[in-house]
């Protein structure tokens, strides 16, 4: 299936004819899609489609498990960064990933945003200290913690963990995030918080989100792909998506028709 | 036919709770016989122990028959020998098991270490005694502290190899993926992260095997012997608290028999207290 949308904003990423494979699995057919910069781009699909495999590529996180791999491009900023020439420390300090379930490292909440901030810059402890506060108050969990950063990271609620974890990403200051179904598991209200933060990211982060809900798609996003068993279906604006899909397959997974 | 139904419940709930009380009554009973002999044994050691024990039990040599004495060369033996072994033991069990979950768990290697660890694990302390004494005693024609510090490490290692590797398995992937996915490299991961997460379980597995160490008698026996006077030098014969008690015990005379359950009061106390440290550890974890 070779769906080449040219999208009118520059594009971030460019995938070209990707497979990817878990073992003998042969989980992503040929996918061709241009990621766009400093817009949101929604991953939709039933479980199993491959989004969360395709969104695990772009920061080579498959290499940790041997038994699977990728084949053909993903060109970031002109590179190709599935080559052996890309450093994979340096590509996932640009490209950064939050994932599902909050990970809060077994540290307090000022070390959990500074463990990767140190990985790659020696800054004095007047700069870390605002440079944490500065990814806190991104990720708009600053006037929460700030009475408490000596506290361990784990003694947070659910929704206040996973804005932790979107600070701790966006403290490296990388080009891109990839947020796997960032609020699966929050309650309403801290997914309203993430949502809203998604949206503010936008300015200045390449974004892409993989998600199960239609809605959260439809509100937070600039583009949305659509894939289904392991093929992109179709890409486009995501008005265009939810309001003119040019596919049957399309309309009826967002209509619910199937699913 | 509703009521015949409902009939049938009742039945099966009432069938259902004489079955719960019986197979309570016998889950009570069991843990009542256990509990049982605990209770008599800490008695016995607390009753005939606490006899024997004054303050010189703490500050004098082990005596001769029918002389005053106390236990503080096997004592010091003892403490010298256990600690010696945790420090030798605990950082190779420590990264044997890392090396088990983090790098290469899949792998002929992994896998051999596993086995001969779980042989190791279930090897009878006195096959180690008698293999350090072939190893170290017969080569250097003494028995030693050091030879009793070799035997001891050797039943420390397999304890901690597998209780690091069971804690390090316990910790969830996402966080080492989480980790990963800052650019963090791996010896990173694994110290800042991985371990930290599991660390008090290993601390738990390291204090339980200074409890089984502590108490091991039949790997001193051809090493350390024992030594019925202070003695701070590794390379002669050491006395320690379980060789002590086991000469004592066995013998006829009634100061020695009261050193001993003094000694095994002194052994149980200590034992006890590493694993209620092991537990408040484990317990502020979760």
């Amino acid at each position: 299936m070779n769906i080449a949308t040219a999208a009118p904003d520059k594009s971030k990423i460019s995938v070209r004819n990707l497979d990817f494979f878990y073992g003998k699995f042969h989980a992503l057919k040929g996918i061709n899609l241009e990621i766009p910069e400093k817009k949101v781009t929604a991953f939709i699909g039933p479980s199993g489609c491959g989004k969360s495999t395709l969104l695990r590529v772009f920061n080579r996180m498959f290499e940790l498990y041997p038994e699977q791999r990728a084949q053909g491009e993903i060109i970031l900023d002109g590179e190709n960064l599935l080559t052996s020439r890309q450093d994979v420390a340096l590509l996932r300090a640009k490209v950064g990933m939050v994932f599902q379930k909050p990970t809060p490292f077994p540290m307090s909440i000022f070390d959990n945003i500074a463990f990767g901030v140190k990985l790659f810059e020696s800054l004095n402890s007047a700069d870390m200290e605002e440079r944490v506060e500065w990814a806190l108050r991104k990720a708009a969990l600053w006037s929460e913690v700030k009475d408490k950063l000596g506290q361990s990271g784990s003694s947070l609620s659910g929704g206040q963990q996973q804005r932790l974890c979107i600070a701790r990403g966006i403290a490296i200051k990388p080009e891109v995030l990839l947020l796997d179904e960032p609020c699966s598991a929050l309650d309403p209200i801290s997914t309203a918080k993430v949502e809203e933060l998604i949206t503010e990211l936008k300015n200045d982060y390449t974004v892409v989100i993989v998600t199960h809900n239609m809605q959260q798609a439809a509100r937070c996003s600039d583009y949305t792909a659509y894939m289904y068993l392991g093929d992109l279906m179709e890409f486009g604006a995501t008005e265009q998506i939810f309001f003119k899909p040019k596919r049957q397959e399309t309309e009826d997974y967002i209509t619910g028709r199937f699913g | 036919m509703n009521s015949t139904v409902q009939n049938g419940r009742e039945v099966r709930y009432a069938r259902r709770k004489r079955v719960n009380a019986v197979a309570t009554a016998l889950s009570m009973a069991a843990m009542a016989f256990g509990l049982f002999w605990l209770f008599w044994i800490l008695f016995e050691t607390v009753r005939l122990g606490l006899g024997g024990l004054t303050l010189t039990t703490l500050t004098q040599m082990t005596p001769p028959p029918n002389d005053a004495g106390g236990l503080a060369n096997a004592i010091f033996g003892s403490f010298l020998m256990v600690l010696l072994a945790t420090f030798v033991g605990t950082p190779i069990g420590i990264m044997a098991g890392i090396y088990l979950v983090e790098f290469d768990s899949k792998s002929w290697l992994a896998t051999a270490t596993r086995f001969v660890n779980d042989i190791l694990l279930s090897a009878p302390s006195i096959v180690i005694g008698l293999f350090v004494y072939a190893v170290v005693v017969t080569r250097f024609k003494s028995f030693s502290g050091y030879a009793g510090v070799i035997a001891l490490a050797l039943i420390v290692i397999p304890v901690v190899i597998r209780t690091t590797e069971n804690m390090l398995q316990l910790v969830p992937s996402g966080l080492r993926e989480a980790a990963y996915a800052l650019g963090a490299p791996k010896w990173k991961v694994v110290l800042s992260i991985t371990l930290r997460a599991a660390r008090a379980g290993v601390v738990t597995g390291v204090l339980l095997a200074v409890a089984r160490i502590a108490g091991e008698t039949a790997p001193l026996l051809f090493t350390a012997l024992s030594n019925q006077f202070w003695t701070s030098s590794l390379s002669e014969p050491m006395a320690s608290l379980p060789v002590t008690i086991f000469k004592f015990a066995m013998s006829p005379y009634e100061n020695w028999q009261a050193l001993a359950w003094a000694g095994v009061f002194l052994i149980t106390l200590a034992v006890l207290g590493l694993n209620i440290l092991a537990r408040v550890l484990t317990r502020n974890k979760s």
